[in-house]
């Protein structure tokens, strides 16, 4: 009985959502398949050098033909930011939730957070190699953990916060303990806002541990294998890479872009 | 022993730089087992925060409030009184059914206990269609009808009601006055109720407390001898009782100086 009502309150829904993304879809791959174009034309017509730019045919075979190397890479550089991610995330969150709950323990947190939100912290990267040692990837994980935390701790702060005065009377009208307010208001409200940190985050984490491998460490990830093929004039092999980075950040942010859509879709305000 | 027994309470709130606003001033009031209260008056007259206090969402600067003969604290933590704001105040990320469970969830009621008592509350409020939809799915009205199931929940002797039908239109809001009525009449439960409304006011309660601003104060307390919840249905609203009591609020609210000719000397009232 729940699930044939559940289907029917969901149908509206789902129809608006695929309208709505369908147009947000085919603009951008439409924008996208004439400036590919376009590049291939002017690579053509004004005979420009693969080492400065090479054309994206070029590049398309390139990474068909690497495509084993490429996506080893890319599971090399995925997983250091997918460590991150969860190690940032959930640090993040702990603290996020100390921080609402203890009032001592978020003054002393202001100057870390903001010192550490104005640091680039793949800067840390050099330091961090020396203290992990540089053929582990722990470094790279921490590179991105620290970069992902500031956001989620932020923003789920911020979401902890939210809670609307109607609904503190309702939890103290209910004589609620302090542990169920927190369990029934507070944290499913904080819910849309820490995956909104966790989507900023997404990117963060990859582009922090892609940057990080610049730095040393052990080679086999998509940075060091940009670097290389670059070194070795291969410039459409680089290129190939680079794709490879693109779809890997692509995939982090699609999937915590749909996170977010989940935890707010009965987020919006009601009267 | 009343329901809520109000004696000499005042309250003061301090507001920045030491001003203070005297939001109430020695209010007295009392409130049997089963009678329906209207407490009406303009803007910012004291209303909700006297409600406030019965619920001890608040607590008074002086006097005392006393729920079913025990302090109000007492009786908020052993779940005297159902409450309902002026907003709905649902949780979102809840169901329909999961709202309305919420404070039979909170005080241990069993998962079974829960469903079924939520099932007749839906059907009380002429909602069971929507069992399992999102606050977001529905109106305003409906909205106010989960959060008014919601504070019936437990079966409480007393309901707290601030402007509960204030954000709706007007037919919404009679058909909503004639559930409560008829909700009032089958749980006999006593309820304190907060309006704009003079014929809101006067269709509902026995008696209507009639309060003025700055300081808040009660001015007077016209009985309504419109009859039983019970007895009570849409055609009373077209009855010479019914204008005669309506004629009495408005002239308690205006004061005994101005008649009927200046409906709107007081501000946020509605007179219609
Ligand atoms: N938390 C508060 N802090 C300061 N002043 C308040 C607070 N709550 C209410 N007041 C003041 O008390 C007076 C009565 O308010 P209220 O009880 O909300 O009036 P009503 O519900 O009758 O419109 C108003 O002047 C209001 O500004
Ligand atoms: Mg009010």
């Amino acid at each position: 009985m729940s699930a044939t009502s559940g289907s029917r309150s969901a149908s509206p829904l789902t129809r608006g959502f695929s309208s709505g993304s369908l147009r947000a879809v085919t603009a951008p791959i439409l924008l996208g398949v004439v400036v590919l174009l376009l590049w291939q034309v002017a690579v053509v017509l004004l005979d420009i050098k693969p080492f400065v730019l090479p054309s994206p045919v070029n590049i398309g075979t390139q990474f068909a033909s690497s495509f084993d190397s490429v996506w080893a890479g890319t599971v090399v550089t995925g997983t250091n930011a997918f460590v991150g991610l969860l190690l940032g995330a959930v640090t993040g969150i702990l603290a996020a939730i100390a921080a609402a709950l203890v009032r001592v323990f978020d003054e002393l947190s202001v100057p870390i957070v903001t010192a550490a939100a104005v640091i680039p912290i793949v800067a840390l990267a050099p330091v961090l190699y020396t203290m992990f040692g540089a053929n582990v990837e722990t470094a790279r994980q921490l590179v991105a953990a620290l970069a992902v935390f500031i956001p989620v701790y932020l923003n789920t702060l911020k979401g902890l916060r939210q809670v609307r005065p109607v609904h503190r009377d309702l939890m103290r009208a209910y004589a609620a303990s302090p542990w169920q307010a927190t369990r029934t208001v507070t944290l499913p409200g904080a819910m849309p806002f820490l995956f909104t940190g966790l989507r900023i985050a997404s990117s963060l984490a990859v582009i922090s541990a892609l940057i990080a491998e610049y730095f040393g460490g052990p080679v086999g990830g998509l940075g060091k294998s940009i670097t290389s093929a670059a070194a070795s004039s291969n410039y459409p092999l680089a290129y190939a890479y680079v794709l490879g980075s693109i779809l890997l950040g692509l995939v982090f942010y699609a999937v915590t872009l749909a996170f977010e859509k989940l935890a707010s879709r009965h987020s919006s305000s009601t009267p | 022993m009343n329901a809520v027994e109000v004696t000499g309470v005042s309250k003061v709130f301090r507001v920045a730089k030491g001003a203070e606003v005297v939001a109430l001033d020695s209010v007295s009031l009392s409130v049997v087992p089963g009678e329906f209260v209207s407490l009406i008056g303009p803007s910012g007259c004291g209303k909700s925060t006297l409600l406030r206090l019965i619920a001890d969402l608040d607590q008074p600067t002086a006097g005392e409030v006393l729920v079913f003969g025990k302090s109000a604290r007492q009786a908020r933590i052993d779940q005297d009184y159902g409450i309902a704001f002026q907003q709905a105040g649902l949780l979102p990320w809840r169901t329909v059914t999961g709202n309305i469970e919420l404070p039979l969830e909170l005080h241990g009621v069993g998962k079974a206990a829960r469903r079924a008592r939520a099932q007749d509350l839906l059907a009380l409020v002429g909602l069971s269609d929507f069992a399992d939809r999102y606050p977001d799915q529905l109106s305003g009205g409906m909205q106010q009808r989960v959060a008014i199931a919601r504070s019936l929940a437990e079966s409480p002797e007393l309901l707290l009601m601030d402007e509960p039908f204030g954000a709706l239109d007007e037919m919404t809001r009679e058909r909503m006055q004639t559930e409560l009525v008829r909700i009032c009449a089958e749980t006999g439960a006593a309820v304190v109720f907060v309006t704009h409304s003079i014929p809101e006011a006067v269709y509902l309660s026995s008696r209507v407390v009639v309060m003025s601003p700055r300081p808040g104060r009660i001015q007077e307390v016209v009985t309504v001898g419109l009859g039983s919840a019970g007895t009570r249905d849409d055609a009373l609203r077209e009855d010479a009782a019914f204008f005669a009591s309506v004629k009495a609020v408005r002239e308690a609210l205006h004061g005994d100086a101005v008649h009927e000719k200046a409906p709107h000397s007081v501000r946020g009232v509605e007179t219609r």
